[in-house]
């Protein structure tokens, strides 16, 4: 599995690999991406699905250190990533969780079921980015899939935990948002006073489990 | 201390930006014209990096406390100090309870307020930029206003008035093809490339959106989320482009056309709602022929700076 290497500008290449994005590439991505940190010539590592992007010093000659990438990519060995693993507790329902009813209605089941099929699985936080602590989980059964709303809300309030598509998520801010709002949580996302600031990285594991059930 | 008297219209403390915290979906934030900023800086014989108030076009007032050295870059200011005019890029010292009034930017969008020594602002997670969107950093994570008291960095003295040679602005902006170029069709590459394209209104320092001719793809193509930087040049399904700004998320999925040189972003940011822009093409090479001549531009004003 060879990665491709893309000049993106004039300090940054980003490496990718043909989707699908999958946990075992995605584990690989997260050991490359702690090797390319050491280098001295990288400022900064960002991992995407199923993708890397190096960012540079600027200076830095981008022909020569993608060879040095692709040589790296070749040694990295997937599953040496050992992440935490972090319970986030979620009010489901009621103000919190304007969307649960509709969501249970999609899929022609109660709104207990919507919250089992949520808390039951362990997800895994595949990349950071967005907003500040906003994790990309993997994971979502496919029985919870939910199309987006048709029309996105201005505003969703902070801790706000939804379902969009294929996706499950919390925003750490109050954001406009398009996903299914189906529960609240409080647990500190993002704390620009603590190191590190956020309460997920990449790696991490997450499982949501259930604080409150509002009516 | 450093009183904000009236306030309107969007600042807000900015330095170089927060780097390193990427990964953790945290924004590098900073001045949208960074050139400027550092240019101010060096006059005062800051170091680059030191906090200023960063000023969107409108009305801004403030006191100073104690004698203070300031100077105002970036946009072109109408402003004055008690009454007598003050001129961007020029050097001046502030009175103990003397007020600055920036009046209305004449030329430009982004001005900056830098004061000797810096603003003294708290540094949050390595910078004293303030993010809007998260609310930290800065002062009090968010945009100045009225009655806003702010530490200033140096202590009371006097510097020789001096003034420098303002950077030019340009609306010929270069930028490098990225990515996902091939994706768009050799139309689009020819109208990205000769076409003029207008900032519209809604553009802000997160992003700015140009309307013009449309960029078609080649097919359709679905990416997945990936790194963006300030500068990547992003081509939403209207295929209206959108460059990321100062304030840019850092993931998106949108495909990217190109990328703004980094030594072209502070002249991208004085454009003014309804101007335009021609993005000329350049090489690595030309990106880096740039940086070296804003660079020597940097340099030659420490030197003057310390002269004086």
């Amino acid at each position: 599995m060879m990665i491709e290497i893309n000049n993106i500008s004039e300090n940054a290449l980003c490496c990718t690999l043909p989707p699908p994005a999958e946990l075992s590439k995605q584990q690989r991505w997260w050991a490359f991406a702690d090797s390319l940190q050491a280098l001295p010539e990288i400022a900064e590592v960002v991992v995407g699905m199923n993708n890397v992007t190096a960012f540079t010093h600027y200076g830095t000659d981008l022909i020569t250190l993608s060879g040095s990438l692709k040589e790296i990519w070749e040694r990295t060995q997937a599953g040496h990533h050992q992440g935490r693993h972090v319970d986030i507790p979620v009010v489901y329902g009621g103000e919190f969780g304007e969307d649960l009813a509709e969501v249970a209605a999609f899929h022609g089941i109660t709104t207990a079921e919507v919250i089992a099929r949520h808390t039951a699985p362990t997800y895994t936080v595949f990349m950071m980015g967005f907003q500040p602590g906003f994790p990309y989980l993997g994971g979502l059964p496919e029985n919870l899939h939910t199309p987006r709303r048709a029309v996105p809300r201005a505003s969703v309030p902070a801790g706000s935990v939804g379902i969009g598509g294929a996706q499950t998520g919390m925003y750490p801010f109050a954001s406009p948002g398009g996903w299914q709002i189906i529960g609240r949580t409080f647990a500190p996302l993002f704390q620009a006073a603590a190191m590190p600031p956020t309460l997920l990285n990449a790696g991490d594991t997450v499982r949501f489990v259930v604080e409150r059930i509002e009516k | 201390m450093l009183e904000i008297l009236e306030c309107a219209t969007l600042a807000s403390v900015q330095d170089l930006g927060r780097y390193g915290l990427r990964r953790l979906g945290i924004g590098h934030a900073g001045a949208m014209d960074t050139l400027a900023l550092k240019a101010g800086n060096l006059l005062l014989q800051n170091e680059e990096n030191a906090a200023a108030i960063e000023v969107a076009l409108g009305s801004i007032s403030m006191r100073f406390e104690r004698d203070t050295p300031f100077c105002l870059t970036g946009a072109v200011y109408q402003a004055d100090l008690d009454g007598e005019s003050v001129h961007s890029y020029w050097r001046y010292t502030a009175r103990a309870g003397q007020t600055l009034r920036l009046i209305r930017a004449v030329h430009g969008m982004y001005g900056y307020v830098c004061v000797h020594g810096g603003l003294d602002v708290a540094e949050v997670l390595g910078a004293r930029s303030t993010d809007l969107k998260a609310a930290f950093g800065g002062h009090q994570g968010r945009n100045l206003k009225a009655g806003d008291r702010i530490a200033l960095g140096g202590s009371a003295c006097e510097m020789q008035r001096i003034g420098i040679a303002p950077i030019p602005f340009t609306n010929r902006i270069h930028a490098l093809p990225s990515s996902e170029y091939t994706a768009f069709t050799r139309n689009a590459h020819y109208r990205f490339w000769q076409n003029p394209w207008t900032l519209q209104s809604d553009s802000n320092r997160m992003g700015y959106r140009f309307g013009g001719s449309v960029l078609n793809k080649v097919k359709e193509i679905e990416m997945l989320s990936h790194a963006v930087q300030f500068g990547t040049v992003q081509v939403p399904p209207s295929g209206q482009p959108i460059v990321l700004m100062a304030d840019t998320q850092t993931t998106g999925g949108y495909p990217k056309i190109a990328t703004v040189v980094a030594a072209d972003l502070g002249h991208l940011a004085q454009i003014r709602f309804g101007s335009k822009v021609f993005f000329q093409i350049a090489t690595p090479q030309e990106a880096a022929k740039l940086k070296r001549h804003n660079e020597a531009y940097l340099h030659q004003i420490g030197v003057i700076a310390k002269k004086k």
